[in-house]
């Protein structure tokens, strides 16, 4: 019973172990792929940034709670 | 039962601290590649009797860019006294691998290697990584990549091997 029960842990241990699985050195060229990053077109986010701080006057831009005059 | 148990454990702490990294004073692991030029077969144990400097690289790390021309330059002035450089790409497209070759100029073996089974071998810690192979094929030294302050020493490095093997 009891190695039973020492087997199902450490069972369960080594399916953890799939939990942590990192990213190897040498696969952090598919990180760096156009498709693989957050903003699929920065200017575009760069320019809709420079609007909504613009008409909302929101210091820090979209990312940032601030103040703004609500005006349009 | 226990006893499978503990081997068990054991060679999974093994591989999850990278204690098969090779490391200055074990033999190097042999590996088969393909040549990135003609597409043919090389293996590591094909140098057996030469000091390589076994670099893994890959396209996308500008430090890899950058110690292409060292290691060219090294080749080219050691390479009679038996110096050669295998360089192996881990690139997962090999269309990068060429087009990075195709903007450099050297002439010794780039090979390249699918999956992760030689840079787990070799416990690649960082992009790139470099050993240096003694004529017995032990590797005796490793460094993360070849800068161009670093040249003399690494030179003085494989010139003392290739001194050691000759004696």
């Amino acid at each position: 019973m009891r190695t039973g029960m020492t087997v199902c842990a450490v069972v369960v241990l080594l399916l953890l172990g799939g939990c942590m699985k990192s990213v190897k050195p040498w696969q952090r060229g598919d990180l760096a792929r156009p498709e693989m990053a957050f903003d699929a077109d920065p200017q575009a986010s760069a320019q809709q940034d420079h609007t909504y701080v613009s008409k909302e006057a929101a210091s820090g831009g979209p990312t940032l709670g601030g103040g703004g005059c609500g005006c349009n | 039962m226990l006893k499978l148990l503990r081997i068990v454990i054991l060679l999974w702490l093994c591989a999850a601290t990278g204690a098969w990294a090779a490391r200055p004073g074990d033999t190097a692991p042999a590996f088969a590649a393909v040549s990135l030029r003609d597409g043919k077969t090389v293996r590591l144990d094909d140098f057996r009797g030469q000091v390589v400097y076994l670099d893994f690289w890959a396209s996308w790390c500008g430090p890899c860019r950058e110690s292409f021309p060292l290691m060219e330059s090294l080749r080219n002035e050691l390479h009679a006294q038996g110096f050669e450089v295998l360089a192996v790409n881990l690139d997962a497209q090999r269309a990068d691998a060429l087009k990075f070759l195709s903007h450099q100029d050297v002439h010794f073996p780039v090979v390249a290697v699918q999956g992760d089974t030689v840079p787990e071998r070799y416990g690649i810690a960082s992009m790139p990584t470099a050993y240096i192979i003694d004529r017995k094929g032990i590797v005796r030294a490793v460094h993360a990549s070849l800068r161009k302050d670093q040249v003399k020493e690494v030179r003085a490095s494989i010139v003392e091997l290739l001194q050691e093997g000759a004696k």
